[in-house]
This record gives C-alpha cells, structure tokens and sequence, in this order.
C-alpha cells in the first residue's frame, strides 16, 4: 500500500512538471515579442521593455525562465498577470468559486447517478430503467455549450426559479443551476457505469450468500451491492474532474461566475501567458491530487488492492 | 447460545413433534425467453434431526435448484415454485410471508456454496460478514457480535481466530475460506444445514478435513444435513441415506448401505459403474452415455428412456413411472426395478 502511494506520488510529480512545461511553452515560446502583444499598438519606452524583460527573465533560455517561473510558483510567487494585477489575488476568488460550483455539480450528479442506477439496475427493462437510458442518450448528445444557455433561458429567464447569473460573491442557491449544468456531462456515464455495475453485482454469488443470511432485501443491496458497485463509479469520479472543469468553462461563461474557467477565457483571450499558465499550473495540481485521493479511495473501497 | 433466540424467531404453527423438513411434490420452473425450462417436477425430500442426505445427480439435474427452493433464494424472475410444498417442523415455509421466510432463512436453515471465494463478499472482512449476522437478527452489539465471531472461528477450527478476524475473503486458503463459510452457517444455531458441493473447489486432502468437520459439527448440534453432491465416492462414508435425482425428479431414494449394495434405478446404476475404483484401475471407466434432457423439452414416460439399458416401449409413453415402494425407507422411480434390483450387483 505504502509502495503504491509514493509511486503514484512520484509519477504525480512528472506529470505536473510535464503538463505545465507544455502550458508554458505554448504561451510563451511562440510570441516573437510577448511585451509588444500586451503593449499592443503603443510604442514601448525602452527602460519599461528593460525592466519587464528583466523581470520575466526573457534574456534567459527559455528552460531557464521556465524554472526560475517554476521556482517562483513552488514558493507561492505567482506573479502579476500581465494587465498588472498580482495573480495570487485573482487565484483567491475565482478558486474558490469553481471548487464550489464542481463540488456542487459531483455531489448532484453521483446522487441522482447513483440512485437512478441502482434502481434502473433492479427494475432492468421496466419504464424507469427506460426512461432513464432515453434521458442519458439525450444528455450525451446535448453539448454543454447548447445546453447552458438554453437552462439558461428556461430556468432563469422564463420560469425565474433562480437566478439567471450568478455574480462574483455568488451564494449556493446561485449556483444550483450551473452546477446542474454542469454535472450534465457527466451524470449520464455515471448513471451507465453504476447501473452496469449493481446489474453484474446482483447475480453474484456473494448476493445469493447475504440472501441466505437471511438478511432484507434493502441491506443485501444498500449493503453489499452497493459497496462493491462503487468501486468503477469512484474511479469514474477522477476521470470526471477533466470533463468537469472542460464544462467549467462554457459554464462560468455563460452564467457570468467568475471562477477558474472564466479566468482562464479571458487570459488565453488577451494572451495573458502568465495568468493562463497560473492557473493551469494549479488546475494541474488539482487534478493530481484529486486523482491519488480517488486512487486511495479505491484502496479503501476495495481491500484487494489495499492488500497487494 | 441459548439467548432470546426462542423469543425472537418462533414460527406460528411450529410444531416440534412434525417432521424436520418435508419436501413434497416440489416444482420448479425457469421462465426463459427460450421457454419454460422445467426444472424441479416433484420432488420428494425428507430430513430428520442428526441424518445426512446426500443428493446425487449429474450436472443440471436440479439439485442446487432444489436447495435454492428450499432456501427461498430462487432467482425470481425467472425462478417460480408452481406446486408443492416445503414443510419444516410442520409449518409451510412456502405459505409464509416474505418477512417471516427471510427469518427461517439462517436462523432455521443455513446454507453453504461450492465456491467460497465468490460466495463471500470481497469487500467486507469477514468479522463484519460474520457479525453482521448476530446484529441484523439478534441485534447485539458490534463487541458482541464480534466476540461471537471469533468463537465461530475457533468452532470451525481457524487457528488464530482472534487475529484473522479482521482479514478478507481472499487472504484465506480455499479451505479455510469454506470454514468461514461453514461458521457463517451456524452461526445462528439452524437445525437444517444444506451444503451444495461443499468441496468440489478444494483439494483431495482439504475435501476430506471439511467433510470430517461437517460430520463432527453435525453430530453434535443434531442438524440435519443435506448434502448435495455429483461425486458418489464421497458420500459413502458420511451420508445415511441417499437421493438421486433425475431431470427434476428422486428417481431413486434409499439408505446408503442398501444403494450401494444392490440399487433399484438404472440410473443409480449406471452412476455407480462410474465410479473409479482402485482394483479397476487401467480400465475403461463406464461414463454414462448420451446426455439428460433438456429441460425445455422432457421426454414423454419415463425422462431416463433414451438412456438406459432396460428400457422398453412401456417406458417411452405416459405415464411416467411412478414411485415404487422397493423396501420400506426405499424408492424407486422405474417400472422395472425388480429386475434391476434382481441383476448382479454393479461392478463385481
Ligand atoms: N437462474 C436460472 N435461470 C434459468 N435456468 C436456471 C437457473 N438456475 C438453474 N436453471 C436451470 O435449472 C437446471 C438445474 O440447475 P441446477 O443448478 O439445480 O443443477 P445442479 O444439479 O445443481 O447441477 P450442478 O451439479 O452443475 O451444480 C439447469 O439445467 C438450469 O438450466
Ligand atoms: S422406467 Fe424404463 S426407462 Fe425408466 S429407468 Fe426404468 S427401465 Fe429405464
Ligand atoms: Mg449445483
């Protein structure tokens, strides 16, 4: 167990000095004259153009401004985005915001998923299990970008149930609606997967076991079922993260929350490279961490591996 | 163990001087998309206190159907009991309500699988799938249960109970994994105990320890234990009486002394000349030949026709032949059976 844990551990670390080592080579090396994109049509005064070159060490080799950007993230020195502002500040609202709003969206979609799974998973071909697979075929094939504007213009325009936008300090209730949105997209292989999952658990032998145990029907499956049923849906869980913040940014967009996603548009629109390979940077922790706390959790879920 | 038991699970009806279990004219059936596949069609099994049955039978004869009927643990759908009844101590266990069958489940008749790597759960230790018992049906606590547990174990013969407690299913042998499940089945004290192919997974030398410890836990709580089986040779040392079945029916019923000796079913017989024998070695074993039937499609009269040896136009049409009192404690399902009874006895 000790041993799986420092090898994800390591390969963790690789992955994150690889991926962002490509972020940051796709903004910066390509620009003949990053200080002239953000100057735009304005000539430069030349002790200006001295001191930002000196400050984004743009004299250097650029695996060597790489590292010193490296250093200066590892210690917590983002830097200042290139509109001037310091980008740990920008980090401190939109972070939390979009961790709150994909928290949301998991915890919405692994209920409703799990719950419509298990039972569509007893009742297999019977009208809910049919109406749910008719609903997913739809989900799956609705891109996100059709479909937030257009719960958009339902739920918060027509109806008004909530709010149509949900601004910088955006409370819960503001978020519901991005969050169900959002978890669209991955609400439906959720579904699939724990479905598939509880069918294929219910004929076990195991199963027959616990019913010979005597035990109810509700514990045989609240129980046994499920424990080992979740096994494939939290897996499925790390995976999700990607598509999760993928949406994150149609999402933010489109109901104006000013998160990570909203962020990074407007960085990559204005070639901000050092506010879009800010936040990628974190965005790749993030899902590293995420990822090895889905792997442990496996290992908990499931004491074969745990024991290997 | 004599705790609240008694309180908790009396049976309405439960009549101590009624035979043990009573199984009569039992029928079961798949509905399959492929059709009905008659599974059990009039089964006769009884079972008294401290007696081991064994049910005998080829591959798909329907004696894990049997078990599971009995047990109430029928995949349903497709599985349905369309006739018959299952008596345990005199009360219909097919009458009761779902609430009062689950509690006869364990705590009156326990079960154990062929295969207990898959028959327990890979998830849970198996001090939680052991305890579980005790607190779901006695609601005792988890220390309780769990000291209960460990007693189990040591019943059961684990060594070092208390430390492999907290251990999963699949850090244990294959033998010792059956003695978990062995443990799980009394926990709670049943009175009938069906074990189909309790050792069919293990090793020749393991087959034999579980076998004694079967026996040993049989004899001294008095259980009844059905023991089901398609190996001959094993029941010989440890069954009183013997069932064989036939496409879903006891063709042959009779005490293990006397099948042996001299049986009255074709089909008994030729299951016997299967057997390999240590001064027929270097022989060619005498397999049975051609296949039961389909269950889809039964034959008319007797179900055996297309394969036995003594078959005559009588055999092939309806009615099929119906249970001949051979001796007293013995059956028969064949019009012939007095000359097969009457042949040499198999194998000499
Ligand atoms: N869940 C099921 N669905 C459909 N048919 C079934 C099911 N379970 C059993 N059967 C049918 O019932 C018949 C009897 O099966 P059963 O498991 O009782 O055989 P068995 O005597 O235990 O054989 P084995 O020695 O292989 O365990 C089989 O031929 C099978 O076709
Ligand atoms: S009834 Fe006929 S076919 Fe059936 S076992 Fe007896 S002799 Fe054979
Ligand atoms: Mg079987």
């Amino acid at each position: 167990m000790f041993r799986y844990f420092v090898r994800r551990l390591l390969q963790g670390v690789l992955t994150f000095f690889g991926a962002t080592f490509i972020v940051y080579a796709l903004m910066f090396a390509n620009q003949s004259d990053p200080l002239q994109a953000l100057a735009g049509e304005r000539p430069l005064p030349e002790n200006v153009r001295q001191a930002l070159t000196e400050r984004y060490h743009l004299d250097d080799p650029f695996i060597l401004q790489y590292g010193y950007y490296m250093k200066g993230l590892l210690t917590g020195d983002f830097g200042t985005s290139l509109t001037n502002r310091p980008i740990l500040e920008m980090m401190e609202q939109a972070w939390p915001t979009t961790i709150r709003l994909s928290f949301i969206a998991i915890i919405i979609a692994v209920l409703i998923a799990v719950t419509a799974g298990i039972v569509s998973a007893i009742r297999r071909g019977g009208v809910f299990d049919n109406t749910t697979l008719v609903i997913t075929l739809l989900l799956l094939s609705m891109p996100i970008v059709v479909l937030a504007p257009l719960a958009q213009l339902i739920f918060g325009m027509r109806l008004q149930w909530v709010p149509a936008t949900a601004g910088a300090d955006s409370g819960l209730f503001a978020l519901v609606l991005p969050a169900f949105v959002l978890s669209s997209l991955v609400i439906a292989t959720q579904l699939r997967v724990t479905r598939a999952s509880v069918a294929e658990n219910l004929r076990s032998d195991y199963v027959r076991t616990a019913r010979a145990k005597g035990l109810a029907d509700r514990r045989v499956i609240g129980v046994h079922v499920l424990r080992n049923s979740l096994i494939p849906v939290v897996t499925l869980i790390g995976t999700d993260l990607g598509n999760l913040m993928a949406g994150a940014i149609v999402t933010e967009g489109v109901f104006n929350i000013p998160g990570v996603g909203f962020m990074l548009v407007r960085g990559i629109r204005t070639e901000d490279g050092p506010l879009v390979v800010g936040f990628v940077s974190i965005l790749v922790i993030v899902f590293l961490v995420v990822n090895l706390v889905v792997d442990l959790l496996y290992a908990v879920l499931d004491p074969r591996i745990r024991y290997e | 163990m004599t705790d609240i038991k008694a309180e908790i699970d009396v049976l309405p009806g439960l009549d101590s001087s009624a035979r043990l279990l009573d199984v009569e004219n039992l029928h079961v059936e798949f509905r399959t998309q492929a059709g009905v596949a008659r599974a059990i069609n009039g089964v006769d099994i009884h079972l008294d206190p401290g007696e081991t049955l064994a049910i005998l039978g080829e591959s798909g004869c329907g004696k894990s159907v049997t078990a599971q009927a009995i047990m109430g643990i029928l995949d349903s759908p497709p599985g349905f009991v369309t006739k018959g009844a299952i008596r345990y101590r005199g009360v219909d266990l097919l009458k009761l309500p779902e609430e009062q069958r689950r509690k006869v489940r364990a705590n009156h008749i326990a079960m154990i699988f062929q295969d207990a790597l898959s028959a327990l759960n890979p998830v849970f230790s198996i001090g939680f799938q052991l305890g579980e018992l005790f607190r779901v049906h006695r609601g005792t606590s988890r220390q309780d249960a769990r000291r209960r547990s460990i007693e189990l174990l040591d019943l059961v013969k684990i060594p070092a109970a208390r430390q492999r407690i907290n251990d999963y299913p699949h850090q244990f042998s294959g033998g010792m994994r059956q003695r978990v499940m062995i443990a799980m089945a009394l926990a709670l004290d049943p009175k009938v105990l069906i074990a189909d192919e309790p050792t069919t997974a293990l090793d020749v030398t393991v087959q034999a320890q579980i076998m004694n410890l079967l026996a040993e836990l049989r004899r001294e709580r008095n259980m009844g234990l059905i023991l089901i089986t398609h190996d001959m040779g094993v029941v010989a040392d440890v069954a009183d009486r013997i069932s064989v079945m036939y496409a879903g029916k006891v063709v042959e019923e009779a005490p293990v002394l006397d099948i042996y000796a001299r049986p009255a079913h074709p089909y008994t017989k030729a299951l016997l000349e299967s057997i390999p024998r240590l001064d027929m070695k270097g022989q060619q074993l005498n397999v049975i030949k051609g296949l039961p039937p389909n269950l889809l499609r039964i034959p008319a009269g007797c179900p055996f026709h297309p394969r036995c040896a003594y078959a005559r136009d009588v055999c092939r049409a309806d009615p099929p032949p119906q249970q001949y009192d051979v001796a007293p404690a013995r059956t028969a399902r064949c019009h012939f059976w007095t000359e097969v009874v009457g042949d040499e006895p198999a194998g000499s």
